[in-house]
């Protein structure tokens, strides 16, 4: 089963229908002890990061989701989900975050009045590092983004895939481990977007070794 | 690159999408999930569906078929109508819907705009506006007013000033539908959807007047549209989506092309 993470933080409605259309036993749930018995996590959202980091450790979820991630079980980070598990955000004033990944997310600040915040629409993703989740999908694929921060994690080693906008490159596929986080919606990015989505719920959560696309230096993460 | 977007609009009455030209006369067309499949098929990189009679006709929006859609297509769809609370958006967000577009009953009531956006977040909340090009610039100094109800009352507000306050109020992003344009299949309004576009924050979408992939182009080019909503072009067969965006690619615009 995979667990889809609630934690009121928007509507995990897409993810759960985009799970089901391709045969996947997927369930939204806050239970901590059915979060602990999947064999696979989404952590899903859309929102601000501040009253996210409330809802999370009101439903007490913060050392939960820290256990997933020490246990090795596959995990994946979705929009404002893959930005909360950076250490820090410079939404709603600064907000201390939950840190499973060394980085903060920062805004957007376009140069250009004709460069709009929030992103919202299809660009796309340049392979930094072959990645099982990126199996079968072409390098440059265009994913469904809406967002109006974005990350910026402190080891480039982390840096899966990458994307431009607003005069930044930015971080939109990060991955540590068992860990893998988009900042698009795969749900929301048709068969590319399922094909990933396919691809995690294949992957044994062991990043494979090697194969680098970019001709940058650096250990696996 | 980010990509220019091509929605194409569902109007829904009575469970069908019918198109009319400026809110008149509207002819049955097709089913809304069977016409969403297929537009997704062909690769529409957003959709969005009105109830256009819900409003009017006070009653809630048809849920069912929101969550019949959200079955139906993996990309993301706006929904409006006869929205007025908080809770009729959670119904809509819950059924699956990617956006929430709001626009009479926000000129009515303007939080409706600030308590979505705190609940949902900024992007779930589209102000969708039918302005109106008039004389009385003392009135409406950017030339546009603003109406309602399907183009029926006009609001005595200025079209700039009412989008300057959405996005103050939160909306984050805009639909300019243009009601002189709306249905004449003669192209976008340039000049109004520019005004908008080069004076708000948030992504901008045209609406009304779409006719061709030239239309497309024009908007996307001269008045800085960041998406384009098209209806009966399509609608009708008169062309389909993967043929205007050829044409879009071969003018240079950033288009999707595979999915």
């Amino acid at each position: 089963m995979i667990a889809i993470i609630d934690y009121r933080a928007g509507n995990l409605t897409s993810v759960r229908l985009a799970c089901e259309s391709l045969g996947l036993d997927a369930q939204i749930t806050s239970d901590p002890a059915a979060i602990r018995r999947a064999e696979r996590v989404i952590f899903p959202g859309v929102g601000a990061a501040g009253a996210a980091m409330g809802h999370l450790n009101e439903l007490g979820l913060v050392n939960t989701l820290r256990m997933v991630v020490d246990s090795g079980l596959p995990f994946l980070g979705i929009c404002l989900g893959t930005q909360i598990i950076l250490g820090h955000s410079e939404e709603d004033g600064g907000v201390d975050t939950i840190g499973l990944l060394d980085g903060n997310v920062r805004l957007f600040r376009p140069g250009d009045p004709l460069v709009k915040v929030p992103q919202i629409g299809w660009n796309s993703v340049k392979q930094k590092r072959s990645h099982p989740i990126f199996e079968g999908i072409e390098d440059e694929s265009e994913f469904y983004f809406v967002h109006s921060y974005h990350p910026a994690p402190t080891d480039p080693d982390c840096v899966l895939g990458e994307t431009d906008y607003a005069g930044v490159t930015f971080a939109s596929v990060m991955g540590k481990g068992n860990l893998v986080a988009t900042q698009f919606h795969p749900e929301k990015s048709g068969r590319i977007g399922l094909r990933l989505l396919n691809n995690f719920a294949n992957w044994n959560g062991i990043p494979e070794v090697g194969g680098r696309r970019s001709e940058v230096g650096g250990q696996e993460c | 690159m980010l990509t220019k977007r091509i929605i194409p609009c569902l109007d829904i009455h009575d469970k069908k999408v019918t198109k009319g030209v400026k809110f008149k006369n509207n002819v049955v067309l097709g089913d809304p999930v069977e016409m969403a499949a297929r537009y997704y098929e062909e690769g529409c990189d957003e959709l969005v569906f009105y109830d256009i009679t819900a409003s009017a006709e006070r009653r809630p929006i048809d849920i069912e078929m929101v969550a019949e859609v959200a079955h139906a297509i993996r990309i993301p769809f706006a929904v409006g109508g006869g929205i007025s609370t908080l809770d009729d958006m959670s119904r809509v967000l819950l059924a699956g819907a990617e956006k929430v577009s709001v626009n009479s009953l926000a000129v009515k009531n303007p939080d409706i705009i600030a308590q979505g956006a705190r609940a949902f977040g900024s992007q779930c909340i589209v102000l969708g506006m039918d302005p109106l090009a008039v004389d009385n610039l003392e009135r409406c100094p950017s030339g546009y007013e603003i109406t309602t109800r399907g183009f029926r009352e006009r609001s005595g507000m200025d079209a700039l000033e009412w989008a300057r306050r959405a996005v103050d109020l939160g909306v984050g992003e805009i639909v300019v539908n243009s009601v002189d344009a709306d249905g004449t299949r003669a192209g976008f309004e340039i000049q109004l959807t520019k005004l908008i576009a080069e004076n708000v924050p948030v992504p901008v979408v045209a609406s009304g007047g779409a006719g061709n992939a030239q239309h497309l182009t024009d908007v996307f080019e001269q008045a800085h549209a960041d998406a384009a909503i098209i209806a009966g072009m399509i609608h009708t067969g008169d062309t389909t989506i993967p043929a205007i965006k050829a044409e879009l690619v071969a003018a240079g615009i950033p288009i999707r092309q595979h999915w």
